[in-house]
């Protein structure tokens, strides 16, 4: 791992905002909220060779930046570069080449993969995408099945998804995923639908091939401890915003931001002997059409003052990290 | 549980039939399909099976007209008309016009519908809004008098039937199938199509189509008896073209020489019974596609 | 200990499946204690849930309870009429579903759905019924004003906050949950189980938690019981089940998840394989085919359920080396890396 490699921009994000109109005239002369916020204002840099983790309640707009850095969503505000090119402005060859280098993994294997389609079929569909010759296809096929540790490849290559189990069928859209030997890659809540004794296995070979290719990686998850195994850096979501960014296992043992040490607090371990103590959040849930002014936390913040109201905390540099909140040094 | 049988089918005809998913297994459904076999059957050979051509005029052997003549007699299986034409032909041959018509407008409104949904839902947007826009005014037009106008201003023939259905029943089709395509663009591998970089036409044709086809042959289904009505009424109310016989034809033929009240049963009551046989059996198709398709209804 | 309320006796449950007879739960054993919170865990497929059911005896139309008993309060809750049970279910046994949407009907306001449960099979005055339902949001931590919404107005965690509440609406003696957090995001989670655990404890309640993640068992389970392809395979107090697991699977379990509090990230260990498949289980212990430990002995012979150490049930037939195996469970080389 050069220095230079290290230091080189993959993502950058600026002031990015994906903004959804809801409502139609009449709800809007009724003053209803005529929009969702799912990303509002992210700024972010993730070098080459970097994993970061994104971290927060369903609704916090996790989900939506993945999709914004795949091309799923465009950003309706602000931009999101993938190596210095805008990504909702790719056409042509440069949108092909941005298919074959930045690539998702699915929450959900079940609904990923065509219950159509065969296993190899499946995988050559990004081949002849990327218009790879058609005499490769066989070795990569088998190539990229062997890299998602699924032995004997051949053995899965006519089979069908619903043969699979989903340990094994999360392997196959991994393998779809990196077939093209991207240099990016986002993992929405990959191991979410599996069942515990099989989780471990796909996580394991998720970082390995990112160590392996070293992918550039963006980790999303409810679960701290999850991306805690996959992340050196984790971003905290609330709301759309960013609120706390930083080495994970900083956060882990020093939240900073409110958000962030309720989000620890809460996430419970395999001991008897841990905390119970109550949260220190008040419960409720965020509504992404109607957030609080300024601060978007504050109406769940124990901390909250008349400023938090007034003004939004941008995030801002405090040691390793940033950290948005007018009172993260108390 | 896993069965590694289903890999062997995948021929192209095969795939197309499993795609369809003929609706074998309702007892109702196979009726229809069986009903429909003889209907076709009829309708491709007529020639061989009809004894008579059905527009001419007959005579005795002593050269008298042979009209109004009742079921049986002069070997006339079905009698014959007042003009002298022989009824059973007139109605093997109606099922051929039949078949046209119910086929043809079947394919165009399923086929429009589909194209139609499968846009608007994928694309969304602009697209969207001004298809469904244009399916809105589709909703707005009478259907029976729409025929009707079309009939009066063009030669008449049974093809106005056609075009009317394809320019107007498409609508119901074009919604339903679009909202299906709605759920299905966001179903997790159409986005992974997009995101591995498969084209809009791609994806439309290779994940998406698959799944609506099911659809698209239950509204085809449906729109078969609606084109054979269609077109009977038409030719009933005297729009319909003299020289095609059809089982319309013959009824407004029939009701015009006063058959009703001179008691001819055997000339009105067969195509009577042929279009609802023929128009029901669509329907059981229809409905073995429904508890296909939508398989909680059926309880 | 405290009295059992509830002790499950050899219940074993079948669901016909064509010609087939699948059994999802296999001759399980286990006491709920007066007072306690059960965690029932495992896989998905492993028969926690249809156990869960069974107790409410709201089964799928081709599940029966094919053998074994329930005894509750000294009634037997497998041999029970229709109407004994109907009886029963919510004055005494409760049940709070996994989504919440499904024990709340759409269409009408929450405080009509609770009204309808208090005064029907509570038989309450409506002027009862009504104060009973503040009574009730109060205790579940809901503004009594959101009475009047319709569920679809509900947050995720206030509609299960809901759900526990209607519940809870007879007082009755035991609760049912069938992964009652799993949908939520991990703030509301543990909110959740926070008011859960003390309603339990104000109101003396029993609760079997029916959940996958250890994690969830480990904060609030008095007791759990783990279970593997219809099996009861394990079942302590939830202390000693996490620091000294007796069977192997429950070792591989532990394994296989993250630890926010351990000081590193460590390794996690899958546990190769995937359970068995129902229609025919193998033969001898159903864990060996993915058992770093199996012997021949556990693939020719199912091992019973015994009691290894004082209240610690296990069935393993390697149970007394449980020590050492747990020892060498740690390396994760032990478990392989297969698919």
């Amino acid at each position: 791992m050069g220095d230079r490699r290290m230091t080189q921009p993959m993502i950058q994000m600026e002031n990015a905002q994906l903004h959804y109109k809801i409502g139609n005239a009449i709800s809007a002369m009724m003053g209803l909220p005529s929009t969702v916020k799912a990303v509002d204002g992210v700024t972010l840099t993730l070098n080459k060779g970097e994993s970061v983790g994104l971290l927060g309640e369903s609704g916090c707009g996790k989900t939506s930046m993945g999709r914004i850095l795949v091309r799923l969503e465009e950003v309706t505000g602000g931009s999101a570069r993938f190596d210095g090119q805008e990504i909702k402005d790719l056409s042509g060859d440069e949108l092909r080449s941005f298919r074959s280098r930045s690539q998702m993994i699915f929450q959900n294997p079940f609904d990923a993969v065509n219950p159509r389609y065969s296993i190899r079929k499946t995988l050559e569909e990004p081949l002849a995408n990327a218009r790879i010759p058609r005499d490769e296809w066989h070795t990569r096929v088998i190539d990229a099945l062997e890299l998602v540790g699924l032995g004997d490849p051949k053995q899965f290559l006519e089979r069908y998804p619903h043969q699979l189990s989903g340990g094994q069928l999360q392997r196959v859209v991994m393998a779809r995923a990196l077939i093209l030997q991207p240099e990016f890659v986002v993992a929405d809540e990959p191991v979410s639908m599996l069942d515990v004794s099989v989780r471990a296995g796909v996580l394991n070979v998720f970082r390995d091939v990112r160590d392996r290719l070293g992918l550039t990686a963006i980790y999303i998850s409810h679960d701290l401890a999850l991306v805690r195994y996959v992340c050196d850096r984790t971003i905290v979501m609330y709301l759309g915003r960013i609120m706390e960014d930083g080495p994970t296992e900083d956060i882990v043992h020093a939240p900073l931001h409110p958000y962030s040490q309720a989000l620890v607090a809460a996430v419970p371990t395999p001991h008897v002997d841990q905390s119970h103590d109550p949260l220190p959040i008040g419960s409720g849930a965020p509504d992404p059409r109607n957030p609080p002014s300024g601060c978007v936390f504050r109406d769940r913040c124990p901390r909250a003052q008349t400023r938090c109201a007034d003004e939004v905390p941008m995030p801002r540099p405090i040691g390793t990290r940033r950290v948005a909140c007018h009172f993260a040094e108390e | 549980m896993p069965d590694t049988s289903v890999k062997a089918t995948s021929s192209g005809i095969a795939r197309i039939f499993e795609a369809i998913k003929l609706p074998v297994g309702d007892p109702f459904a196979l009726a229809g399909l069986i009903i429909y076999a003889l209907f076709i059957f009829t309708a491709i050979a007529a020639p061989l099976i009809a004894p008579y051509d059905p527009t001419e005029i007959l005579y005795t052997e002593d050269y008298d007209l042979a009209s109004d003549l009742l079921p049986g007699e002069e070997g006339h299986i079905l009698g014959t008309t007042s003009l002298g034409r022989d009824i059973f032909s007139q109605i093997v041959w109606g099922a051929r016009s039949a078949l046209l018509v119910g086929f043809t407008a079947a394919f165009m409104v399923a086929f429009i519908g589909s194209v139609v949904g499968l846009l608007a839902g994928y694309f969304g947007g602009r697209v969207d809004a001004f298809l469904m826009r244009l399916a809105d005014v589709a909703f707005g037009i009478p259907f029976l008098p729409f025929v009707i106008v079309i009939s009066a201003f063009s030669e008449p023939s049974i093809w106005n039937t056609v075009i009317a259905m394809a320019l107007v029943l498409w609508r119901d089709t074009g919604r339903v199938i679009r909202s299906q395509v709605l759920s299905l663009r966001s179903r997790g591998y159409v986005e992974a199509a997009r995101v591995v970089g498969s084209s809009d036409l791609k994806i439309i044709l290779r994940h998406i189509t698959p799944n609506i086809l099911p659809l698209s042959f239950l509204y085809g289904s449906i729109a078969i008896g609606w084109a054979i009505l269609t077109e009977a009424s038409i030719s009933f109310l005297g729009f319909g073209d003299p020289d095609a016989i059809s089982w319309g034809f013959m009824l407004q033929d029939a009701f015009a020489s006063q058959a009703l009240a001179r008691q001819a049963y055997h000339w009105f009551i067969p195509p009577g019974l042929a279009i609802i046989l023929v128009v029901s059996a669509g329907f059981f198709i229809s409905r073995g596609y429904e508890n296909l398709l939508f398989p909680k209804l059926g309880r | 200990m405290a009295d059992t309320l509830l002790s499950i006796q050899d219940l074993s449950i079948a669901y016909q499946v064509g010609a087939l007879d699948v059994v999802a739960v296999s001759e399980a054993s286990f006491d709920v204690p007066q007072g306690a919170i059960v965690g029932l865990v495992g896989e998905s497929g492993c028969g926690k849930t249809t156990m869960a059911r069974a107790l409410t005896r709201v089964i799928a139309d081709n599940a029966r309870i094919a053998a074994g008993a329930m005894q509750f309060a000294g009634q037997d809750l497998a041999a029970m009429s229709e109407r004994e049970m109907n009886n029963l279910r919510w004055r005494d046994i409760s049940f709070i579903p996994q989504s919440a949407m499904n024990s709340l009907d759409p269409v009408y306001r929450v405080e009509y759905q609770i009204l309808e449960v208090l005064r029907d099979r509570g038989g309450m005055s409506k002027q009862q019924a009504r104060a009973r339902a503040v009574e009730l949001f109060e205790m579940v931590g809901i503004d009594p004003g959101r009475l009047r919404d319709f569920p679809h107005q509900f947050s995720g965690g206030m509609r299960q906050r809901a759900a526990i509440a209607l519940a809870l609406a007879l007082n009755p003696k035991l609760v049912v949950a069938d992964e009652p957090v799993t949908a939520l995001d991990v703030i509301i989670q543990r909110q959740i189980l926070d008011q859960l655990r003390s309603l339990q404890r104000d109101l003396g309640l029993s609760v079997i938690m029916v959940t996958h993640d250890i994690s969830v068992v480990a904060y609030i389970c008095d007791r759990t019981v783990v279970m593997y392809a219809g099996k009861v395979v394990e079942n302590c107090d939830t202390a000693t089940l996490l620091n000294e697991p007796l069977h192997p699977y429950t070792m591989g379990l532990k394994n296989a998840f993250p630890d926010l509090q351990s000081a590193g990230t460590g390794v996690l260990t899958p546990i190769a394989g995937s359970p068995p498949d129902l229609i025919d289980p193998p033969k001898g212990c159903r864990f060996a085919p993915r058992c770093p430990f199996a012997t021949e002995l556990c693939r020719s012979t199912e091992p019973p359920l015994t009691e290894a150490a004082a209240d610690h049930h296990v069935a393993c037939h390697r149970a007394d080396e449980a020590a050492t195996l747990r020892e060498v469970a740690q390396d994760p080389a032990t478990w392989g890396t297969a698919a």
